[in-house]
């Protein structure tokens, strides 16, 4: 068994995830077109909110990957401060724009779903609210990465950045808490099953959770691959330009 | 077609935005994957 | 560092500008705001603990970037890198510095605005305090921001964009303060928050605005 590591070489990264691209892109596919369909036509409608639960097959692991895409570029700025490997920091590049679309798209389907429930389209609820505030904070770190142009450098200043901002995404979730109470309900998911969706909402929601997840590392994968290429071409292009002169 | 009731529009809204999207960052993906890797080839049969 | 924050001082006050334009854009935003929501003071007064705290936030973030830009166009932030006092010192002086410009300055310009916004009368005391207590975490989180854009040359604009949603909690709890004291209620849960904010402010963000500074000078 090779340890993780290896897979810190770009050389080894590239050729085993070329692989693995198609296979989670597969997957993705599968998934997120069996479990929407299953959940929009074959799931009844809730007897309080009638159609709009279909939702929640968008929302709920759009919101899911939203905080732990947030969480897997803290891991991987982590790994690059601590190991300096540099796949792991365009690991972290390649993440954000994709927590981004995921941090939007948990944002426009909550609108849309609390319009005939809550009977407004938003709502200063702590959820809400620190989500804007993630969506905030994810603009902020790719503008960083945009606006310096020495790779090392650049990867550096991201990494300390999600660092303070991942200590201040959860400060601020506490200030929101204690500043206004919720419309939002609770957790959909938790492991005590308490509050949990019903069965019959709950497996299709599985199913476009395993579905959004499978798209999430296709995708970084695919992002990770063209950074790595786009350093490549960076470097072969400066010495081109150093031959030349 | 599951009747959505007088949700239809809420629904819809909410899937169509998603796809749209989803489609859109799926999309550029792909497309920046391809543009960098046809440049990369380029720039490497260049140096031989 | 007490030398470094006294040269930054001598700095702020020969080069003007420090804290007159700070202080100045305060008043203004503070002027500008009845304008825009009407003179009423029934309107007012329970906007204004929210509109100084804003005010003073925006004041704050204006003269952010010459906290490390100057010395670093002429080169002092080089010298000060291979000085013996380490950069998360440096770091420390100069949010200091920078807050005894701008935050100190605007925390006691704050009570005679909140009369110019009709408060009522204990709001004023807590508003001063609040924003006493939280400052120096906005001159500290400011610091961090202009050490992650040092090294840019547009670097303004970003910062802006970097820094403020960090100041998120400071200004939940900062607001909330000056509020419940206009309001006759206790301050005491908001203020021992927005507390340790600044405390943890002072703990953390000087060691990472110093591998930020590292990584601009390298």
């Amino acid at each position: 068994m090779p340890s993780i590591w290896t897979f810190a070489n770009p050389t080894r990264f590239m050729a085993v995830t070329q692989r693995l691209v198609p296979a989670f892109g597969g997957l993705a596919a599968l998934c997120l077109i069996g479990g929407l369909i299953w959940g929009f036509f074959f799931t009844p409608d809730d007897y309080r909110q009638g159609a709009t639960v279909k939702i929640i097959y968008l929302h709920v692991p759009a919101a899911f990957l939203a905080i732990n895409a947030w969480f897997m570029m803290l891991v991987a700025s982590l790994i690059w401060l601590i190991r300096r490997h540099h796949v792991s920091a365009l690991a972290a590049r390649a993440a954000a724009p994709i927590g981004v679309t995921m941090t939007l798209i948990a944002l426009v389907t909550g609108a849309v779903w609390g319009q005939p429930m809550w009977g407004t389209w938003w709502a200063w609820d702590p959820r809400l609210t620190s989500f804007l505030i993630l969506f905030l904070f994810y603009l902020g770190y790719i503008s960083l990465w945009g606006a310096i142009d020495d790779p090392d450098t650049a990867a550096d200043l991201t990494s300390v950045l999600c660092l303070v901002g991942s200590v201040f995404a959860v400060l601020s979730r506490y200030a929101v808490n204690f500043w206004n109470q919720g419309l939002h309900q609770g957790a959909s998911l938790s492991l005590d099953a308490e509050e949990n969706v019903a069965d019959v909402f709950y497996y299709p929601l599985l199913v476009c959770l395993a579905g959004f997840l499978a798209l999430f590392v296709a995708l970084v994968l695919l992002r990770t691959r063209t950074e790595i290429r786009a350093r490549r071409l960076h470097v072969l292009r400066l010495r081109e330009r150093m031959a030349d002169a | 077609m599951p009747d959505l009731g007088k949700y239809a529009l809420e629904v819809g809204l909410a899937y169509g935005a998603s796809a749209v999207l989803l489609l859109a960052l799926v999309g550029l993906s792909v497309l920046r994957a391809a543009r960098v890797r046809r440049q990369l080839e380029k720039v490497e049969a260049r140096r031989g | 560092m007490i030398r470094l924050i006294l040269r930054d001082l001598a700095l702020a006050v020969r080069a003007g500008g420090g804290f007159g334009l700070g202080l100045a854009f305060f008043l203004i935003v503070t002027v500008l705001v009845p304008f825009g929501v009407g003179p009423e003071t029934a309107r007012l007064a329970p906007i204004a603990p929210g509109v100084l705290w804003i005010a003073a936030l925006l004041a704050c973030l204006l003269s952010l970037d010459r906290i490390f830009a100057i010395d670093r166009e002429d080169g002092a932030l080089d010298l000060l890198a291979t000085a013996p006092v380490p950069l998360e010192g440096v770091t420390l002086a100069k949010a200091a510095a920078h807050w005894l410009t701008t935050g100190l300055p605007l925390s006691l310009a704050a009570a005679p605005l909140g009369v110019l916004l009709g408060m009522p009368w204990p709001g004023h005391l807590w508003l001063t305090v609040s924003l006493l207590v939280g400052t120096p975490a906005l001159s500290l989180i400011g610091a961090f921001g202009a050490a992650l854009t040092v090294g840019l040359k547009r670097g303004g604009l970003l910062m802006s964009l970097l820094v403020l949603p960090l100041y998120i909690p400071t200004l939940v709890f900062g607001a909330d303060v000056a509020r419940r004291g206009a309001d006759g209620l206790d301050p005491g849960t908001p203020l021992a928050l927005l507390g340790a904010v600044t405390l943890g402010c002072v703990a953390g963000l000087p060691f990472a605005a110093a591998a930020a500074l590292r990584t601009s000078l390298r």
